[in-house]
């Protein structure tokens, strides 16, 4: 089977660069990716990962309880 | 700054709340039923609307987007206003996607009884819900889209990121899987067809996993586990991490379900190898979810709300190992076609989706009714009945995986199977299917206790349909990053750039992998010898996919010593080409039937098809009485075969103009085959004498549907008999 498929891909021009582009995609999304990561100042990400907690919401209904 | 006064939609959440566990039942008790029909084939004998092949896909897609469905929207409806300090952006679209949506599920639970389905898995729906499905997502996206650019927090939350890339992701998918040509309302053929069909296919049901199962639910965890807990998640950076690489990485491994077929093997070793790769990010966001617990392992204790996030997250963590390691070919080799797979997504369904969503729906309820959940103990009890339901369901299920791949590939010492006959395999493994039933029920009944417990609580509470809450208003920021702004606390605020980002990271592995199926043009060897079907094959073809066959048979036979020596020669990429839809199938709940044209005689699969325990002793399908009765509905085959010449299969102008002689004339064919049966030809006879006696009208057999699925299925993988086809296709690669 992969002979058929190593056929096709061998008649491309030049169809050695798409390995190397591929290897190139990946390693750059995941160094960007960690860069992002390690760069983030703790003050923003501290605030940032408390946005689920804060309350903002106003209990009009407590004296139905 | 002033605080702005604004309320929050509960009354939609409440609504999606109700869908949730209303579709939760039905969806789990069809599957209930389906599970007692491996013990009791004749449970709905003769009716054809309740028969496993019609069920099947009515009970996975009631469970996946109907129950999931509405659980996320319910989740996201309300975590989002929170998140974005924001109500909804428009009440009509918050409207319209409700009953859009339910809409589209009541169209599919009469429509997949009766029918009407395109057999792709988790896309069966025909192509007028197709658009209506693309039309509602875009809905629910606007909405989503419309409450993220009015809001009054800054900063978009991680969840926010997870819905918006399932937003995006599954607009794609499901747009370039459904892409299909109608022949009338209800009838459509797949614009793709056998590998590259099986492969948009198998690209779309696994992200349909990735980006309808679990990135929303991820969204929702990541909101609602450090709510329940009261505390921040485990680690945010981490979560950048998990979202970004989950997204990246999950898209590219759909081949994993294609692993020995008749896909290119670079396809699916590049399958292999990103499904490997999925399970870094995706234990990372089970060890962020459950770490978030940390210090607080004390309240799972006594708050049943976290014990179901807590196995939850646990079954998270175990399907999302259990994927890479089936995806490995050799354990894929005994795994796929078997009840494993059926454990594996159970896992998921069951304690990941089913579990996440009791526990946000424990959770919420008592706050839209501001009240206590009714009872603590009920929801405890619930929690135990189905935890215990799910262990006796998935169990019984990995054993009897891997008692019938054994059995499957079994030899003698002399070279020939030790289980030639299928059935031995089957009733080997009864009991477990029986003990599958008692898990599966012991989750129904735990699903009805939180039901009735959920209700009791409204009941006690009263409901706050919009609920006030106040926040200041965004100032205007630049949009270019301010001083010491880091990159991606930039891209945090910029949730158009965030979206496009997350777009490309998806469509790279989806373009790498379809675009070459699609343009290289010997990407599938010919085989000379392969024709298109003929109208008498391409009806029965249109019933074996009406009736589902393919959820119990597949038509891909591996090339595995044991598969060609029970089947048959194995299964060419060649063979598929005019296959619109491809229908090689998922599971062997029965035999594989590539090869079976011409392995039965004409009357055995009559009397198959009429009773299979007369014919095969024991045997677990369900009868097909009607087929020996209804008229082949001919009046639209012509359309048919002018829809497949516009998908390039070549039928020649002739051959449409004389469809209808074609067919009578292979019916008759048929016809003359049955009669060599004198069984057959005396009750045939009889029956026709009593019609005309008695005046009533009376179908020929070469005119019923039976006829034209006898012509499929002895069609079936004959066409490479002819010659050596091995040959021809290598002539043509030359």
């Amino acid at each position: 089977m992969l002979k058929f498929v190593k056929g096709n891909l061998e008649n491309i021009d030049g169809v050695a660069i798409y390995p190397m582009i591929s290897l190139l995609i990946f390693f750059i999304f995941f160094v960007v990716l960690f860069w992002w990561v390690f760069t983030a100042k703790k003050a923003h990400i501290e605030e940032v990962s408390n946005i689920p907690l804060s309350d903002d919401t106003i209990n009009t209904n407590e004296t139905l309880l | 700054m002033e605080l702005q006064k604004f309320y929050y939609d509960n009354k939609i959440v409440r609504k999606f709340i109700v869908a949730t566990m209303f579709w939760g039942i039905i969806g789990m008790s069809i599957g209930l039923l389906l599970a007692f029909m491996f013990l009791f084939p004749n449970l709905t004998d003769g009716i054809s609307w309740l028969s496993f092949g019609r069920l099947r896909p009515l009970h996975t897609n009631a469970v996946i987007f109907a129950f999931v469905g509405n659980a996320i929207f319910a989740g996201v409806y309300y975590s989002t206003q929170r998140l974005l300090k924001a109500r909804m952006w428009k009440d009509w679209l918050s409207e319209l996607n409700f009953w859009g949506w339910q809409a589209i599920i009541v169209g599919a639970a009469i429509t997949l009884p009766l029918g009407y389905t395109t057999s792709k898995e988790y896309a069966e729906l025909e192509w007028p819900f197709d658009i209506a499905i693309a039309l509602i997502w875009v809905a629910f996206g606007a909405n989503l889209i419309g409450t993220i650019l009015k809001r009054r927090q800054r900063h978009l939350y991680v969840a926010i990121w997870f819905y918006l890339g399932t937003f995006v992701t599954v607009a794609v998918l499901h747009i370039v899987n459904s892409m299909e040509v109608p022949v009338n309302a209800l009838k459509s053929y797949s614009a793709y067809a056998g590998v590259q069909d099986a492969l948009v296919q198998w690209w779309y049901g696994h992200n349909a996993v990735a980006f309808f199962l679990t990135t929303p639910f991820l969204g929702l965890m990541y909101y609602f586990v450090p709510k329940a807990a009261n505390r921040p998640v485990y680690s945010y950076k981490l979560s950048i991490v998990h979202f970004w690489s989950l997204i990246f990485i999950y898209i590219w491994a759909g081949p994993h379900h294609l692993l020995y077929s008749s896909l290119p093997d670079w396809a699916q070793n590049l399958g292999v190898a990103f499904s490997i790769m999925l399970i870094a990010p995706s234990w990372g966001g089970m060890i962020n979810g459950l770490l978030t617990l940390r210090g607080a392992w004390d309240k799972v204790r006594t708050d049943p709300v976290l014990k179901f996030m807590v196995v939850a997250i646990t079954g998270y963590g175990m399907a999302t190992f259990e994927g890479p390691m089936l995806s490995l070919k050799n354990v894929n080799a005994i795994a796929h076609f078997s009840d494993w797979v059926i454990a594996h997504v159970h896992v998921g369904a069951l304690a990941w989706n089913g579990f996440l969503t009791f526990g946000m729906v424990y959770w919420m309820v008592p706050k839209l009714f501001k009240t206590k959940l009714w009872s603590i103990k009920l929801a405890n009890a619930h929690f135990w009945v189905g935890t215990l339901g799910i262990i006796l369901y998935a169990l019984p299920m990995y054993v009897a995986g891997f008692v019938q791949a054994s059995m499957w590939k079994q030899f003698n010492p002399d070279g020939t199977l030790t289980y030639g006959n299928f059935l031995e395999t089957v009733s080997e493994i009864i009991p477990m299917y029986w003990m599958r039933a008692i898990g599966g029920s012991m989750f129904i009944i735990g699903a009805l206790m939180g039901v009735y417990n959920i209700i009791m609580t409204a009941r006690a509470g009263s409901k706050v349909t919009d609920e006030l809450a106040e926040a200041a208003p965004l100032e205007r920021v630049t949009k270019k990053r301010t001083s010491k702004e880091a990159y991606h606390t930039w891209l945090e605020r910029r949730p158009v750039k965030l979206t496009i980002f997350a777009t490309i990271a998806i469509l790279i592995g989806g373009m790498v992998q379809i675009i070459p199926s699609l343009m290289v043009d010997d990407y599938i060897p010919v085989i000379s010898s392969v024709k298109p079907y003929t109208p008498l094959e391409l009806e029965g073809r249109d019933i074996y996919i009406r009736e589902g066959c393919v959820g119990c048979h597949s038509q891909m036979v591996r090339p595995f010593r044991s598969e060609v020596e029970r089947y048959g020669e194995y299964a060419k990429a060649g063979e598929f080409v005019y296959d619109h839809p491809f229908l090689w199938g998922s599971k062997r709940t029965g035999p594989d039937l590539l090869r079976v044209g011409g392995k039965y005689s004409d009357n055995w699969h009559l009397n198959h098809f009429y009773d299979p325990q007369s014919t095969s002793s024991g045997s677990i399908m369900p009868s097909y009485k009607w087929l020996t009765k209804n008229v082949l509905d001919k009046s639209d085959t012509k359309k048919k075969m002018e829809v497949m010449v516009g998908l390039g299969v070549p039928y020649t102008s002739e051959e449409i103009a004389r469809v209808q002689e074609w067919m009578t004339e292979q019916g008759a064919e048929i016809e003359k085959n049955l009669y060599s049966d004198p069984d057959f030809a005396k009750a045939y006879e009889a029956d026709k004498k009593y019609a005309q006696e008695n005046g009533e009208d009376f179908v020929e057999m070469r005119n019923r549907e039976v006829v034209a699925l006898i012509a499929y299925i002895q069609r079936l993988g004959t066409d490479i008999k002819v010659k050596n086809a091995d040959a021809s296709a290598l002539n043509i690669n030359k």
